[in-house]
């Protein structure tokens, strides 16, 4: 692989773990929303130059996928979501802003770490963008322990599910990438679809989590 | 790489007869006809299951059978069977109550049969993405099940268990990828570097520190879908809001389909120049048996106590087969066995009782035997069974882990020992407090279907006095290709 490819192919994985970065500061639903379709917009670059570059038109599959619903379809709908219920206020985190970014650079060393001395045999640019893969994981799931509302922890899941993607598009001629894809769509649709119908606000006038361990079973 | 005529047929009836019935039953209305068509079907995929024992061990793209995958897929539909004959009682009964909606249990019965299809898939898969998907469906469909009552609690685990789980499926997909990429050096790019069967039989050349790293995420991953602790979370709540059938089949047999894509991968490490991934699940089997045995004292809600049991018997079992060897992993195919038929066959008893007595307290349940003698001695006859007591199935194959553990890890042997009798202490406490003491709650006629859960429970009994020794041979035949 040329030099310039590897290097647009690099920028573009390590622009996604930035973006986690700023995914993990933000305090207020609305801003949280845009950086996540900057994040879902940062993977559908990547996808789209990975299936230039290892010449696999099923990836731009991926890479529309990406673009439209997760860029577009799914922040919009959350941030309607919001409005109706009403809760674009600040966002509860459990962890104060600095601890969380310092945490979220020992993950990232700890994903440079294992990855590179593992994949010392295979290809550099697939063992690099898995190292950037585990980090945008970690960051996802960093994200899901340390914020308490329901609609940022989806948003953390979905940046987890980003990451697994850029995993998944990285390991060259991968098969069965574009229907993995679609599967993981299906599952954040539901989850969307499951606030919706739930209808948690309704049943719990809130949707912070935190009210919900109320109605654990056991404490009734 | 082709099926035979017979496994071809066998395979293709446990896949498309629960497709096929989940469609149908999605849309007819009427309870009473779409109840017997959900047995019809499960019996159906039974029958298909068990003409896979003349079929030979073969491998295709995208499907494999062998004696392992084909003991899980009889153990799958056998239980598969006897739940709808449970749920048919059950469920006719709470639509009685207005628990239930006629079209909740329409919806219920499609993502019943949705759910066969998803453990079928996984366990007959050859491809490790397919394997993954399967498993991603089967989560989506009991996690519409468990939220099926709409109620606080319900939506509250239905929520915990769809993060819980979600989460888990991505750590194995990342697993999933790690393989992918530590295959395709040797095998090449394409769909050949997932198929399991050329995986195992190349995996001596693949690289053993990313094989390493893989296991790990794909042992946290389905490690959380088995339910082993730290990442039980889900499970209990699950177990306790959604309907009884439901619980039944969650303890039964998708914490062994999630168990059974571990052992694939165990093996394919087995066979690789990897570390021996035998310690982890040691180390996390006994951490969650010894976990659920002292978390049974504080359970106060009776699906709950029985769902923590699953987890000290889910512990239990993937430590025998991380011990591994012919002899422990007997004893962990027995034991699995074992546990799917009593672990269910209570369920079948907590749910009747749970509806005559209108509650699912321990504190309000008390009296089973004067009030309701024949639920209350099936009840008492499982727990005995579930605690490890003699003459039962599962004394024998909890006597069998133990004493292959004493001969080659005392120590662990001991820790072993410990965690099932703080667990057995627990289960006769809360026992003697529900069967017996001061009756408690109405005393009313249970409109109950004792067959499934007799049948269980003489089939364990059986077992514990007597194994035909063609079983045995079956077995030991099937721990031998666990290695």
């Amino acid at each position: 692989m040329s030099g310039i490819s590897f290097d647009i192919a690099h920028l573009l994985a390590g622009s996604l773990v930035l973006v986690s970065f700023l995914e993990l500061y933000q305090d207020r639903l609305y801003a949280l929303l845009n950086v996540y379709a900057l994040h879902a917009l940062v993977l559908a670059a990547s996808v789209a130059w990975q299936a230039f570059v290892q010449d696999a038109p099923h990836l731009y599959v991926t890479a529309v996928i990406a673009l439209l619903f997760k860029a577009i379809v799914i922040p919009v709908t959350l941030h309607r979501l919001i409005v109706r219920l009403g809760i674009h206020r600040e966002i509860e985190t459990v962890v104060g802003i600095g601890p969380t970014m310092l945490a979220g650079m020992g993950l990232v060393a700890l994903s440079m770490v294992v990855m590179l001395r593992v994949t010392q045999s295979a290809d550099p640019l697939a063992r690099e963008d898995l190292a950037f893969a585990l980090a945008v994981v970690l960051l996802g799931l960093l994200m899901m322990v340390t914020r308490r509302n329901a609609v940022s922890q989806v948003v953390g899941f979905m940046s987890l599910e980003n990451g697994l993607v850029l995993a998944a598009t990285g390991a060259k001629g991968m098969p069965l990438v574009v229907e993995i894809s679609v599967a993981f769509s299906i599952l954040i649709a539901f989850i969307v679809i499951g606030i919706f119908l739930f209808r948690i606000r309704e049943r719990f006038d809130t949707i912070d989590v935190q009210a919900l361990d109320r109605f654990r079973g056991e404490r009734r | 790489m082709t099926l035979d005529q017979v496994a071809a047929n066998g395979l293709l009836g446990v896949l498309v007869i629960p497709a096929l019935a989940a469609a149908l039953l999605a849309a007819l209305p009427g309870y009473r006809a779409t109840a017997r068509l959900n047995v019809v079907a499960t019996t159906l995929t039974l029958i298909c299951a068990l003409s896979l024992f003349f079929a030979k061990s073969a491998a295709s793209a995208y499907f494999l059978l062998d004696d392992l995958n084909n003991t899980f897929i009889v153990l799958t539909t056998f239980v598969g069977w006897t739940t709808s004959i449970f749920s048919a009682s059950y469920i006719g009964h709470e639509l009685d109550i207005g628990r239930l909606t006629p079209r909740s249990v329409r919806f219920y019965h499609a993502m019943y049969q949705t759910l066969m299809f998803a453990m079928n898939l996984a366990l007959v898969a050859n491809n490790i993405g397919l394997m993954w998907v399967a498993i991603e469906i089967a989560t989506l469909t009991t996690v519409m099940m468990v939220g099926i009552y709409r109620t606080h609690e319900a939506l509250e685990a239905a929520w915990k268990y769809f993060i819980l789980g979600s989460v888990g499926i991505a750590l194995a997909l990342f697993g999933t990828i790690l393989i992918y990429m530590a295959a395709r050096p040797v095998v090449g790019e394409g769909i050949n570097a997932m198929v399991w069967s050329v995986l195992v039989a190349r995996a001596s050349t693949f690289d053993p520190a990313l094989l390493d790293v893989a296991f790990v995420f794909l042992l946290l991953g389905y490690g959380t879908k088995v339910g082993l602790a730290p990442l039980h979370a889900w499970l209990p709540d699950a177990h306790a809001e959604g309907p009884t059938p439901i619980s039944a089949v969650l303890s039964g047999l998708l914490l062994n389909v999630a168990l059974y894509a571990l052992l694939r991968f165990k093996m394919l490490l087995a066979a690789s120049r990897a570390l021996a991934p035998g310690p982890l699940m040691v180390a996390l089997g006994l951490l969650s048996l010894v976990f659920a045995a002292f978390m049974l004292y504080r359970r106060r809600d009776i699906k709950r106590l029985f769902a923590y049991s699953s987890i000290e018997h889910m512990g239990i079992i993937t430590f025998a087969f991380g011990m591994g060897g012919p002899l422990a992993n007997f004893a962990g195919l027995l034991h699995m066995a074992m546990h799917s038929l009593t672990k269910s066959a209570i369920f079948f008893a907590v749910g009747h009782v749970a509806q005559v007595k209108g509650t699912q307290r321990i504190s309000d349940l008390g009296g089973l035997t004067a009030t309701h003698p024949v639920l209350g001695w099936g009840l008492i006859l499982g727990v005995v069974a579930i605690a490890g007591l003699p003459p039962l199935g599962i004394f024998m194959s909890e006597f069998l882990v133990v004493s292959s553990t004493f001969a080659r890890a005392p120590l662990l042997a001991l820790i072993l020992v410990f965690g099932i009798l703080v667990a057995l202490g627990a289960l006769l406490l809360r026992l003697n407090s529900i069967a017996f003491g001061e009756p408690r709650g109405p005393a009313g006629k249970a409109q109950a279907s004792y067959v499934p859960m007799f049948t269980h429970l003489a089939l364990v009994l059986v077992a514990g006095v007597y194994m035909p020794p063609a079983l045995v041979a079956w077995f030991q035949n099937v721990a031998g290709l666990l290695g």
